[in-house]
């Protein structure tokens, strides 16, 4: 395949065949050498051939082979002559991540800090075929389908001022619960107020190092030390049967003659199995916000236990990893409403955007990137030449570069354990296979992803955070 | 001589997912297969004592489709019902006008602390799936976990 250099940390592969446009990839040569390892490139290549396509399909520096799409894909399409596709956001819709904030300092934790993540681990329900604390009508579900983290807040889950922390404020209005199958919600009902498994966690963190004074300000991240939380899961088995349906529906619809891959199947957007597909989308990534809503409102219960107060936890936002939006972008010199397809992707709307809240219009969006299990993370700020560069998108996390087969070859979870406690963080978790699987080597430098995002202006760097406590589904 | 007992599966290294290719003298076999091979990925189901059983009946507009969906009740009936695969028994592969349609009686265990689960299988894709025909039948199947 022809790629070529266009500087240290952007590649192109230039328009030809069918491709309507060409593919962009930022990375660095090093995370190149991942990136060719496995399909991302010839997926990359294959969205680009797909109908209503604007501008490039973009890789982002964290990338790696997904199903149809790349992971770390994004693409816009037209909504009039463009399609939507299930494989361009994924299974888990609104995998995502949550952040807050504490007044509390690493050491007030001190004494502490076993036994709060111990009390958080029996709070929030994680782990294989875990099912939640809460029993769930249907009409309950379906209210929740709408509604998202609203209908959390309404119910005693967190606070008001949560919601305008939250993108979309925790709702898509799209969402229509009528689009969701019986068998969706049949998963979706056990599941609420679940972390699940895999690569999700849920983690006790201190800043490590702040790199923009100004952003973290406003963020809410004052100095090194300072103790955060964050979450990172999904839309569960709910959103995963919702992509599952809708891939079978467009299939009997359209068939998958010509398709170069079956996972890239899609409708056109304004089609009738479009739009449906959309609405259901938009029900699942509310149902995902809920869940992280419940999760977060457990945390600060656990927090007020056992530290006496949940001061200053605040939430510093919310971002989804796995979805598809109607935004607007200026493609030609030209504003135009686009559907944007994010597929393990961060929005990084910069200052000045409408849809950021207010409080960090100035600033640009906080957009959270979670390192491996036990690693650090980073908080960034989206910027003004991300909208040209990317529509407004950044990278995700870390990306796998091993598989868990082979990481449970080579790691015993109880010896990551034992590692990770020399290092002076606690680990909790449902499956010490799980914790193997999760292993950082497993994982790429997610210091690297997010220096490259910095250094192309995808997300600029704000602060390095680092666990003290890991909790794993 | 007694025949060989062919081999049920094999479970191939896949970076981010789960990934194996499963076999049979016949198709049915080879779908039957697959079934404990995703569930194989969760729990060990040749520790499963079969004290419940579940039909499943499933359509798809071609033997790709069908898998799929096949397996997706493994998926379904584990999360809803919280059962947990066994054995795969009278499994039947029909044409029909628009493709195929798939019978099958599954038999297994309601989860209870006797079991020991491992791993947690989401979705079945179509990515790298395969079925193939050569001394009987391979199907190669990635899932997402």
């Amino acid at each position: 395949m022809d790629l070529r250099k266009i500087d240290d940390n952007t590649w192109e592969i230039p328009k030809q065949g069918e491709m309507r446009v060409p593919a962009v990839i930022y990375s660095s040569a090093r995370l190149l050498d991942d990136i060719k390892r496995d399909q991302t490139l010839t997926q990359a290549r294959n969205v680009a051939c797909l109908p209503g396509i604007e501008r490039m399909s973009y890789v982002m520096p964290d990338a790696h082979q997904g199903y149809g799409f790349p992971i770390g894909g994004v693409a816009a399409f037209d909504l009039d002559e463009g399609i939507i596709s299930p494989g361009g956001v994924g299974y888990d819709i609104n995998c995502g991540v949550r952040l807050l904030r504490t007044d509390f300092t690493a050491e007030d934790l001190a004494d502490k800090r076993k036994e709060l993540l111990a009390e958080i681990f029996k709070e929030v329900p994680a782990g294989v075929g875990k099912g939640g604390v809460t029993r769930l009508s249907r009409g309950v579900l379906k209210d929740i389908l709408v509604k998202g983290a609203e209908w959390a807040v309404e119910n005693g889950y967190g606070r008001s001022e949560d919601l305008e922390r939250t993108e979309e404020h925790g709702r898509m209005k799209d969402a229509a619960a009528d689009t969701v199958s019986e068998r969706a919600l049949e998963r979706g009902l056990p599941q609420l107020g679940t972390l699940g498994s895999g690569n999700h966690f849920l983690e006790i963190q201190k800043v490590h190092e702040i790199y923009d004074e100004a952003a973290a300000r406003a963020f809410g991240l004052r100095a090194a030390g300072q103790v955060l939380v964050m979450i990172h899961c999904g839309s569960r088995g709910l959103g995963h049967q919702v992509a599952t349906d809708y891939i079978e529906m467009m299939e009997n619809a359209f068939g998958v003659k010509g398709l170069p891959d079956r996972e890239l199947v899609h409708a056109p957007f304004k089609s009738p199995q479009g739009r449906q597909y959309y609405r259901s989308m938009c029900a699942a990534v509310n149902y995902a916000f809920a869940n992280r809503q419940m999760i977060a409102h457990w945390v600060r219960d656990v927090f007020t236990r056992v530290l006496g107060s949940a001061k200053g936890m605040d939430q510093v936002y919310d971002v989804c990893h796995n979805v598809a939006k109607v935004e607007e972008h200026e493609v030609s010199g030209h504003s135009r409403r686009l559907v944007v397809h994010r597929k393990g992707a961060t929005r990084s709307f910069g200052p000045g955007r409408p849809e950021i809240p207010e409080c960090y219009r100035s600033v640009g969006q906080p957009v959270i990137i979670p390192g491996s299990m036990g690693t650090a993370s980073f908080v960034l700020a989206g910027t003004k030449e991300a909208e040209a560069l990317s529509f407004s998108s950044t990278a995700h996390g870390a990306g796998r570069v091993m598989s868990r087969h082979e990481a449970v070859r080579r790691f015993r979870g109880e010896k990551i354990r034992d590692d990770l406690a020399r290092k002076g963080i606690e680990l909790k978790s449902t499956s010490w296979k799980g914790v193997a699987e999760e292993a950082s080597e497993a994982y790429k430098d997610v210091d690297e992803v997010v220096r490259v995002s910095h250094e192309v202006g995808l997300g600029r760097l704000v602060a390095k955070v680092v666990p003290i406590g890991v909790m794993k589904g | 001589m007694a025949p060989t007992v062919m081999e049920r599966y094999k479970i191939l290294p896949h970076t981010a997912d789960g990934k194996f290719q499963a076999y049979g003298r016949t198709l049915e076999e080879a779908f039957g297969n697959a079934a404990l091979a995703t569930a194989s990925l969760m729990w060990d189901w040749s520790k499963v004592e079969p004290r419940v059983r579940h039909f499943v009946h499933v359509t798809g507009i071609d033997r790709e489709q069908l898998l799929v969906k096949f397996l997706g009740e493994v998926i379904y009936l584990f999360e809803t019902k919280r059962f947990l695969l066994g054995k795969v028994d009278g499994l039947r592969i029909r044409p029909e006008f628009a493709g195929f349609n798939l019978e099958a009686l599954l038999g297994g265990d309601i989860l209870s602390e006797r079991h020991e689960l491992y791993g947690d299988v989401k979705a079945v894709t179509y990515h790298d799936l395969k079925i193939e025909e050569c001394e009987g039948f391979s199907v190669q199947v990635v899932v997402d976990m």
